[in-house]
């Protein structure tokens, strides 16, 4: 074998492994970032089920852990993100009363997707309805679709994120069920740290998870059910 | 009256007030890309637009503008389309009002987006439900649209397919004012849209407040010419003016109509119309008296025949147009969204709450902005190419 060969075998060989060497690190991000490698099932449908009965009027719980997980400021200005408010509501007729947290409720058809003109607005194969952060041009068509005024605007810069949740100046958010954590096997913040057990987090296809068997025995409502939009939120007690 | 034969004193004076309406059209614009810069480096905070009333003072002004552009092409069509002479004399003023106010407006939506220095993605990811996707292809065909029905009117050898042309807009402007009604006719939940009346009405709409300004363009370049316009070209396009205004009050008058039939809708209607403070005084005093009652009487009262009554008319007309806009877009969210019917509702979110706005400066400067852009275009166009309507002897045709 001639020295030139053996030059150029050597070259090949030191190249792939610099290249190798280059790449891996990026390779690792890329794994590290995405989670899980493979993406969202259609064969989950990821709900909640939320007992009116058993959420206080006053507590704010689920609220305070949605703006601890999510960086968000937690100020209640016209103009601040709430991906997660309490609505205190009173029946004009009999007088009682109700407390209930309100978020985006994940529809199955949701007009936040339908009227977003870039395609940032996107239902995952799983239920969850998110925002891409990158594709949004903070039109807000999206949130004079909503029924449920799920979204917010970002009208400031912002500091401090979490790392986890990125978010946008001039960009529109609203709650992502918590995927960040779904994606690893955990469940809403807003879930978790409900004292009284109200909201229930699950797999509503899943016809042996808790919430799967408790909508299928206990009377439940989807909020504004007349649009027809077939939310993953549902609501015990209204 | 005005004199026939100009002195050179009279053209240079004109010449130095071209100049002067350049420069304050440019300062316009200027305080609008100043607007635009703070709402860049400050965020939309500094506007009165918040996460209730997301649409502002910037929406009122696009959308007249669009809509005005659609409606001012009614003076084409009616040339082009169905072969009216005095009409079709003014075809090319109407197509280059039709540019200057689509520029303008689509300026304003654009530069009021969060990212604004995003807006490629509108072309390169594109949403097929999307009505705001449409109108991206809707606005800019138009565009292009007209450009090539103005060379189809201007390069004689174009000519032949004016015909083509004119009847191309014709349709396409149809579409295009569809697509803007579409806008709030596809929202489902809230009570002031989610109207099929609503595509319909923003068309006839667009007649009255495309024709309202073309009329005032028109009277201005008359005055600078120092020529007057026909009189009896001039009372058939007063009577259409007027003809345009009954309509398009009607179809307003329809939709709260209808609106007010519905017991679920009366809380609604009772804010706009009788006790929601701003909005009831703008809709009667600003639309209803300013921008119809006054117009028509200027329009149609006997005596009244001085091209100048006719011109005020048109300005009220207009002044009318963003009262309207103002009390649909601002006064349509005020009103809160019916999640929980039957019940009272209060949040930390303004649920079950009317909605406050104040429009912030930078929002007035930037929908004056976009009307200086599509003044700018007008002025510097009407200088330098020739959109003087070119009318033989009057036949009626």
């Amino acid at each position: 074998m001639s020295d030139m060969d053996m030059n150029r075998r050597n070259f090949l060989k030191t190249s792939v492994g610099a290249a190798a060497v280059a790449i891996a690190p990026g390779m690792m991000l890329y794994s590290v970032a995405q989670g899980k490698s493979e993406g969202a099932s259609s064969k989950v449908r990821w709900g909640m089920l939320i007992d009116t009965n058993q959420c206080k009027p006053g507590c704010n719980d689920c609220v305070t852990a949605c703006n601890n997980e999510n960086g968000l400021s937690g100020e209640n200005n016209a103009t601040n993100s709430q991906w997660i408010r309490k609505i205190e509501i009173k029946d004009i007729s009999s007088g009682r009363e109700l407390s209930l947290p309100m978020m985006c409720q994940h529809c199955e058809h949701p007009p936040c997707v339908d009227v977003c003109p870039t395609n940032a607005s996107m239902k995952r194969a799983d239920g969850i309805v998110l925002v891409d952060k990158h594709l949004c041009i903070g039109c807000r068509y999206c949130m004079m679709a909503c029924p449920y005024k799920a979204r917010s605007f970002v009208h400031e810069p912002l500091h401090d994120q979490n790392p986890d949740v990125p978010r946008g100046r001039g960009t529109v958010e609203s709650c992502t069920l918590c995927v960040h954590r779904i994606d690893v096997g955990g469940k809403p913040a807003c879930s978790e740290a409900c004292p009284n057990k109200a909201i229930i987090f699950g797999d509503l296809n899943d016809a042996n998870s808790e919430i799967a068997q408790k909508v299928h025995s206990v009377a439940s409502v989807q909020i504004r059910a007349d649009l027809r939009l077939n939310p993953g939120v549902r609501y015990q007690g209204l | 009256m005005y004199s026939s034969t100009p002195t050179l004193a009279a053209l240079h004076f004109k010449n130095r007030l071209y100049w002067l309406l350049l420069a304050v059209g440019g300062m316009v614009a200027a305080a609008g890309m100043y607007a635009v810069h703070m709402m860049e480096s400050h965020g939309h905070i500094i506007t009165g637009m918040n996460n209730q009333i997301v649409w502002g003072m910037p929406h009122v002004f696009a959308i007249f503008l669009i809509v005005a552009a659609s409606g001012v092409l009614n003076v084409a069509s009616i040339g082009s389309v169905f072969g009216k002479a005095i009409y079709k004399a003014r075809a090319p003023l109407a197509s280059l009002l039709s540019i200057a106010m689509l520029a303008g407006g689509l300026t304003v939506l654009m530069l009021d987006l969060g990212r604004p220095d995003r807006i490629i993605i509108a072309a390169t990811n594109y949403n097929l439900t999307s009505v705001f996707a449409w109108n991206v292809l809707l606005y800019s065909g138009m565009v292009g649209l007209v450009v090539v029905y103005l060379w189809t009117m201007m390069e004689r050898r174009m000519n032949p397919y004016n015909k083509v042309a004119g009847i191309g807009v014709f349709v396409w402007r149809f579409v295009l004012t569809t697509g803007t009604g579409l806008i709030f006719a596809f929202l489902t939940a809230r009570q002031a849209y989610g109207s099929a009346l609503l595509p319909p009405m923003f068309i006839v709409l667009s007649f009255a407040w495309g024709m309202a300004v073309f009329h005032l363009v028109q009277t201005s370049i008359y005055m600078w010419n120092v020529k007057e316009i026909d009189p009896s070209i001039l009372s058939r396009k007063k009577h259409l003016l007027g003809v345009f205004v009954l309509g398009s009050l009607y179809m307003v008058a329809t939709y709260h109509f209808t609106n007010a039939y519905f017991s679920h809708q009366q809380g609604f209607e009772r804010f706009i119309l009788l006790d929601g403070g701003i909005y009831p005084s703008l809709f009667w005093w600003g639309y209803f008296v300013l921008g119809n009652l006054v117009p028509l009487v200027l329009l149609y009262a006997p005596g009244i025949k001085r091209d100048r009554w006719t011109a005020l008319a048109a300005l009220l007309i207009i002044l009318g147009g963003f009262a309207l806009l103002y009390v649909f877009i601002i006064g349509g969210q005020a009103w809160p969204l019916n999640l929980f019917p039957g019940y009272e509702v209060t949040s930390t979110f303004a649920d079950g709450q009317i909605s406050a706005y104040s429009p912030s400066i930078y929002e007035f400067l930037l929908g004056l902005g976009g009307l200086s852009i599509a003044f700018l275009i007008t002025t510097v166009s009407v200088r330098v190419l020739n959109f003087m309507p070119q009318d033989k002897p009057y036949i009626a045709d």
